[in-house]
């Protein structure tokens, strides 16, 4: 007898297409739609109000343990973070796609920034960018170790900042997945059982809500304390 | 019946009669700019309308996101209808 094992498990991560035109660009471009731009009346609408304190509200924050020159990546953090918020969030709809779910993406957000990061450390104050491959205090012995240790994780991190997002979400969506097909089967067998993975479910969902703005707060974090590290 | 008659093609659309729909898309604006232009003012409608009021709730929102939650499914039926209630997936 063969088994066959049909992994249709990941077909939710399926770049989707739709008569052969690729609606990737409208997963990515949502954002942009679901955020207006501020309007030109004195007093705006609780919307709004509420957009723009958020946006206020982080930028400040993210900015206080920057210093001067690197205030000029406020614009781009802030925008990073509303960008992957708002694609986590709206993945945690019924039949939506994810894009933050493709690795290529993340690594797209992650490359290139960290690599700015990095960059603007060595040009502008190359010895205490490389001073970071060694921690202070380090017992005599251990230097040549560390220095090696310390280049090889500066070099893992645009990698670890993009398979993070992409391993949270991806993880997230396949356990929901998972946990529905299991409930919706577990109807017919044996439904108490089928309560308890219902349960389960609800409070996945919920970890999933938090995840979401976690992981989008947490990758843009650690893109501005590499940044607070080099300026 | 007082009022000079408008030609079709600028009329409202709520105010086209059925039998001039035809002659109505016909006289639309098709050029690219024309495209964008319609886009965006129906947009600005949208918002004006649900958004930027003083005590908007969370019906503005929430229209949109159905709206896209039914595009989305309208988009994955083809590939979800293999997955219907079978006996082997």
């Amino acid at each position: 007898m063969v088994l066959t094992l049909i992994l249709g498990l990941f077909d939710q991560f399926f770049s989707p297409y739709f008569l052969g035109v690729p609606l990737l660009a409208i997963a990515i471009a949502a954002p942009w739609v679901l955020f207006p731009k501020p309007s030109n009346r004195v007093i705006n609408g609780r919307s709004l109000v509420a957009q723009n304190s958020f946006v206020l509200n982080f930028a400040k924050q993210i900015l206080l343990p920057l210093n001067v020159g690197a205030h000029k990546w406020a614009l781009l953090l802030t925008v990073l973070m509303v960008n992957l918020i708002t694609l986590n969030l709206l993945g945690l709809l019924p039949y939506t796609f994810t894009p933050t779910t493709q690795l290529p993406l993340n690594m797209g957000f992650a490359i290139p920034l960290w690599l700015a990061t990095v960059v603007i450390g060595l040009r502008n104050q190359p010895t205490i960018a490389l001073g970071h491959l060694l921690p202070e205090g380090t017992p005599a012995p251990l230097i040549p170790v560390l220095i090696i240790i310390e280049t090889i994780s500066l070099f893992v991190r645009p990698f670890a900042l993009g398979v993070r997002l992409t391993a949270n979400l991806a993880a997230g969506h396949l356990l929901i997945q998972l946990l529905s097909s299991a409930t919706l089967f577990l109807i017919d067998q044996m439904w108490p059982v089928a309560i308890l993975t219902g349960l389960v479910m609800a409070l996945l969902t919920l970890l999933e809500l938090a995840v979401a703005a976690i992981q989008a707060y947490v990758f843009v974090l650690l893109l501005s304390l590499y940044l607070q590290e080099n300026t | 019946m007082a009022d000079r008659a408008v030609p079709v093609v600028e009329k409202r659309l709520m105010e086209v009669k059925l039998g001039e729909i035809g002659t109505w898309v016909g006289g639309r604006d098709f050029t690219p700019n024309g495209m964008i232009s319609s886009v965006r003012k129906g947009y600005e409608r949208y918002l004006n309308k649900y958004i930027h009021v003083k005590k908007g709730g969370i019906g503005g929102l929430s229209m949109v996101l159905a709206g896209y939650v039914v595009l989305s499914y309208v988009w994955s039926f083809d590939h979800i209808k293999h997955d219907r209630m079978r006996k082997y997936h």
